[in-house]
C-alpha cells in the first residue's frame, strides 16, 4: 500500500481486511505509555540475556558489545527486565 | 463427452462439484443434504475427487474449515440446510467480509420451531445480509450447471465472494431427473485454477482477519456492497459463456408467457414447473396470465424485475417463508420495496406457501390467480396470507 | 533475588534472534501470554500458519491496517480456532498433493485463550484432535475471559474472583476446580500433550519444537500469568509463573503417546500455595480455612500426575 494522506477510502482499502505488511504494527510506538523506563549498569550486567528473553515486547536489544538496551519506542516500562534481572543490573526509575 | 444420465439430483450436484478440482470439502450430515455429503465421500473414497475430505463435527466447524482452507488458496465446496445453516449464520458475514470464495450447496429445508425436515425456504431467508451471493435452481440441470458456474462466479477477481446455491430439498434433491453431467473437458476449460487474491503461505505472511475500528469498518462495509452489486455483471458473463459452451441459457429473472401478462405470478426454486402448467390451464380459459421465476437473490436483479412487470396489472408474489410480524413474506417485501418508485406499479398480493414441505398443486396456483382475478387493481393487498392454511 | 535453577548462561545463543511478532502490538504492560506467544513463534520459526481465536492476543495484535504477526496468520471468530486451523491443514494438504503449492513442510497451529479453547472452543477442538490432523493446539490460559473485562471461564482457579463470580458476602469467588484440559486431551489419544509457561522460556520453546515435529496433533496448555486481571504488578508475571509452578498449582510435565513424565523444572517440593496467592487481588478475600482446602486439592492433583508418571506405561 502506497504512503497516502489521511485514512483510506474504501477503493483503497485491501480486500476482505488482509494486511500485507508484516509487522507493520511496529509504526505505533508504544513507548508511549511508559510511566517507568529501565536503566543498565553494565558494571554488574553479566550478558545472561534473562532481559532479553523475558520482555513481553522483545524491545530488549544486544549491542555490539554484548550489553544490553531497551528500544524506548516500545518499551512500556512494565519491569519484568529488571525484577528478573539476576545481579539486579537493571533498575526501574519514574519517568519525567 | 457430456453425459446424460437419470440420476437423483442430490447425487448429481456431487457429481458436478466433483468435475471442479476441488482441492477442499467439509461436510456434516443434516437430511436432506446429506446425499450430496455421502456421494462426495463415494467420490473420494474411490479416488474420483483428489481433494481433502473432512467430516467435521458440526456445521459451524465445516463453513470455518472451509473458510480456513479458502484462506490458503484452495478451491472449497460445503453443503447444508435448515439447522445447520442457522448454525453457520454466524460465518456468513465473516466469510463474505473476508472476500473468500467458497461454494455451498443448500439443500433448502424448514427451520425449526416445530422440527420439519420437509423443504421451504425458511432457512435461506435469513441470510439474506451476509453479503453471499445467492442463486436458486429450478430443476436437477439446473442444480448441476449452477454449481460449477458458482466456482467461477466466486472466484473472478472482481467477486472473490462466497456463493450459495439452492437446491429445494427433497423436492428437488431426492427426486430421480434426466439431465446431462458436462464434459469434462470443457468444464476444465471454462473454470480454470483458481488465482486466489491472498494466501496464507509463509513465502509472503499476511495476515487475514483483522479488526477494524470505527475508522474502517465503514469502508469494509462499503467495499462488500460494491463487490456484491458488481458481481451480477460478472455473472451475466459466465452466464453468458455458459450458453455459448454448453447450450443451456440462464438468466437473473426467468420468464414464462410473461411478455403480454396481465397477472403475473413471481415463484422461486422448483415450484415454478408446477406453476408453469398452472399458467397453461389459465391461458387455455383465455386469462392473460404469466410467470416469473427469480434465479438471482443476491445481487437482487433490480433492472430485470422491473422490466418483467413493466405492464403487468397484478403480481402474485408466492413466499416461501415467513417474516413474522413483518410487512409481507421475504420476498414480497423486496419486490415491492425495488417496485416503489416505479411510475407504474402492479397491484401486488402476496400468498405464503409450501411451508415445511406442504405440497402446492397446480389447482393451488390456479386457485391463487382466481382469487386475484376479481380485486380491482387499485388495491394492493397489503397484508400477507397462508394459503390453505386450516382454519377454524 | 530470584534464582532461576537450571538457565543456561548462554541463553541468547539458544534462543532464535528473529522476532516473528513485532513489538507495537498493544497488550498490557507486563502481560506473560503476549511474551509466551513471542517465545513460542521463536520456536516455531517462519514455516508457520497461525489460526488464532478472538481474544487478547488477537485484539493486541491485528488492528487494521497493521499487524504484529510476520507469519501467515488468520482470525476467524471465538470459537472456532481449532476448525480453521483444521481447514488450513486439510486445504494445503488438498494443493501439495496436487502440485500447487510446493512440498515445504508448514506447522499449522490453532491458538485460543482458555475461553476459546475449554469452553466455547471446546467442540471444535475435540473434533480436530480426534480426526488426527497435523497441526499444534495452544491454549493460552489467563484462567479468565481477560478480553472482554476479567469474566470466569472453566479455567478460572478455585477460589478466584472474577467479575461473573465475584467475592461477595454470599461467595468465595469460583466454586469449581479448574477444568483439566490437558488430561482431556490425553483422553482423545493426542500423542503429545504437554504443559508450559513462559517463566521456564527453555523449556517452553523445546516443548513447542517437540510439538512442531510430530506428524500429527499435539496440544500444549500454556500458563499466562495476567497482571491486569489477577491484579499483581506488572513486573511479576514471570515470578507468579515461577511460582505457580513451584506450589504445584500448575504442574509443568507433558504425556508422550500416554506416558507422562514430570518436567525437570517441577521442584520435588512443593511451596505452600498460599505464597502464590499472596501477591494477587483475585486470591485476596480467601479464608484460611479455604486455602487449606485449595491446598488439600493441589496436592493431590499433584500426586495423581506423580503417580501416573511412575506408572502408567505408553500406549504401544
Amino acid at each position: 500500500m502506497a504512503k497516502r494522506i489521511g485514512l483510506a477510502t474504501w477503493q483503497e482499502i485491501t480486500t476482505g481486511c488482509v494486511v500485507f505488511e508484516p509487522g507493520s504494527a511496529s509504526e505505533y510506538h508504544t513507548g508511549s505509555w511508559r510511566a517507568q523506563r529501565p536503566i543498565w549498569d553494565n558494571v554488574k550486567c553479566i550478558k545472561c540475556g534473562i532481559c532479553y528473553v523475558f520482555c513481553p515486547e522483545g524491545c530488549v536489544q544486544q549491542s555490539e558489545d554484548g550489553f544490553f538496551k531497551a528500544n524506548m519506542d516500545y518499551c512500556k516500562g512494565c519491569g519484568i527486565c529488571a525484577h528478573e534481572c539476576w545481579p539486579r543490573a537493571i533498575t526501574i526509575v519514574e519517568e519525567k | 463427452m457430456a453425459k446424460r444420465v437419470g440420476m437423483e439430483v442430490a447425487v448429481a450436484v456431487a457429481e458436478a462439484v466433483g468435475q471442479c478440482d476441488i482441492d477442499m470439502a467439509a461436510v456434516y450430515p443434516i437430511t436432506p443434504q446429506s446425499h450430496i455429503a455421502e456421494h462426495l465421500s463415494d467420490l473420494v473414497a474411490d479416488g474420483k475427487i483428489n481433494a481433502e475430505f473432512v467430516t467435521v463435527e458440526s456445521e459451524h466447524s465445516a463453513m470455518s474449515a472451509v473458510i480456513g482452507a479458502s484462506g490458503t488458496g484452495a478451491r472449497v465446496y460445503t453443503a447444508t440446510s435448515s439447522q445447520g445453516l442457522m448454525l453457520m449464520h454466524e460465518l456468513l458475514p465473516i466469510a463474505s467480509g473476508m472476500r473468500l470464495p467458497i461454494v455451498m450447496g443448500i439443500a433448502n429445508r424448514a427451520v425449526s420451531g416445530p422440527l420439519n425436515i420437509l423443504n421451504d425456504h425458511s432457512d435461506i431467508m435469513p441470510q439474506r445480509d451476509s453479503g453471499w451471493i445467492s442463486l436458486f435452481v429450478e430443476n436437477g440441470q439446473e442444480a448441476v450447471d449452477l454449481s460449477i458456474q458458482a466456482f467461477k462466479i466466486a472466484e473472478h477477481k472482481d467477486v472473490n465472494l462466497p456463493v450459495c446455491v439452492n437446491i429445494d430439498g427433497f423436492q428437488l434433491t431426492h427426486m430421480v431427473e434426466p439431465l446431462e453431467l458436462p464434459d469434462q473437458e470443457l468444464v476444465n476449460k471454462f473454470l480454470p485454477p483458481r488465482v486466489p487474491y491472498a494466501t496464507l503461505h509463509p513465502s509472503k505472511p499476511v495476515t487475514m482477519g483483522a479488526f477494524a475500528m470505527s475508522d474502517y469498518f465503514t469502508e469494509m462495509q462499503k467495499a462488500k456492497d460494491e463487490a456484491l452489486k458488481n458481481s451480477k455483471k460478472v455473472i451475466l458473463e459466465v452466464w453468458d459463456e455458459w450458453a455459448k459452451m454448453f447450450g443451456r441459457a440462464y438468466k437473473p429473472v426467468e420468464t414464462y408467457k410473461a411478455e403480454d401478462a396481465e397477472i403475473i405470478m413471481l415463484t422461486m426454486g422448483s415450484m415454478g414447473e408446477t406453476a408453469e402448467m398452472a399458467i397453461d390451464a389459465l391461458r387455455a380459459k383465455g386469462v392473460l396470465a404469466g410467470l416469473i421465476k427469480l434465479r438471482l437473490w443476491r445481487p437482487f436483479p433490480f433492472e430485470e424485475i422491473k422490466a418483467a412487470l413493466r405492464k403487468a396489472k397484478k403480481l402474485i408474489v408466492t413466499d416461501r417463508a415467513v417474516s413474522f410480524g413483518g410487512p409481507g413474506g421475504p420476498v414480497f417485501s423486496e419486490i415491492k420495496s425495488a417496485l416503489y418508485s416505479e411510475a407504474h406499479r402492479p397491484a401486488m398480493y402476496n400468498y405464503i406457501i409450501g411451508l415445511g414441505g406442504r405440497d402446492v398443486t397446480v389447482k393451488d396456483f390456479i386457485g391463487m390467480f382466481e382469487k386475484v382475478i376479481p380485486y380491482s387493481v387499485e388495491k394492493t393487498v397489503d397484508t400477507y396470507e397462508f394459503w390453505g392454511v386450516r382454519e377454524s | 533475588m530470584n534464582i532461576v535453577e537450571n538457565f543456561d548462561l548462554y541463553a541468547p545463543r539458544l534462543i532464535n534472534k528473529k522476532e516473528l511478532l513485532s513489538a507495537g502490538h498493544r497488550a498490557c504492560t507486563g502481560c506473560a501470554e503476549v511474551l509466551a506467544v513471542r517465545l513460542m513463534c521463536k520456536a516455531l520459526g517462519e514455516n508457520t500458519i497461525i489460526a488464532s481465536a478472538t481474544g487478547c492476543m488477537e485484539i493486541v495484535s491485528s488492528m487494521y491496517p497493521t499487524t504484529a504477526w510476520e507469519v501467515p496468520w488468520i482470525h476467524v471468530a471465538f470459537e472456532n480456532a481449532a476448525a480453521v486451523a483444521a481447514g488450513v491443514e486439510a486445504g494445503l494438504a488438498g494443493l501439495r498433493r496436487k502440485g500447487k503449492i510446493d512440498d515445504r513442510y508448514i506447522k499449522v497451529v490453532g491458538m485460543a485463550g482458555d475461553g476459546g479453547t475449554m469452553d466455547i472452543g471446546f467442540q471444535a477442538l475435540s473434533g480436530a484432535m480426534e480426526r488426527g490432523h497435523d497441526m499444534l493446539f495452544v491454549c493460552f490460559d489467563n484462567e479468565a475471559y481477560m478480553n472482554t473485562g476479567i469474566q470466569r471461564s472453566s479455567g478460572t482457579p478455585m477460589g478466584a474472583s472474577t467479575t461473573t463470580a465475584p467475592a461477595g458476602k454470599m461467595s468465595s469467588g469460583q466454586e469449581t476446580w479448574k477444568k483439566n484440559m490437558p488430561e482431556i486431551m490425553v483422553a482423545h489419544g493426542v500423542p503429545y500433550v504437554a504443559t508450559a509457561c513462559p517463566s521456564y522460556p527453555l523449556d517452553f520453546i523445546r516443548k513447542v519444537e517437540k510439538a512442531k515435529s510430530i506428524k500429527g496433533p499435539s496440544y500444549i496448555h500454556c500458563f499466562s500469568v495476567c497482571p491486569t486481571g489477577w491484579r499483581c504488578g506488572s513486573h511479576l508475571a514471570i515470578a507468579m509463573g515461577r511460582l505457580a509452578v513451584e506450589t504445584g498449582v500448575f504442574p509443568l510435565y507433558e504425556v508422550e503417546k500416554g506416558k507422562y513424565k514430570v518436567s525437570s523444572e517441577m521442584p520435588k517440593a512443593l511451596k505452600p500455595i498460599k505464597d502464590y496467592f499472596k501477591g494477587q487481588g483475585r486470591f485476596r478475600h480467601l479464608t484460611e480455612e479455604e486455602v487449606n482446602d485449595i491446598q488439600k486439592k493441589v496436592e493431590n492433583e499433584h500426586q495423581r500426575i506423580l503417580h501416573k508418571a511412575k506408572h502408567l506405561k505408553a500406549w504401544d
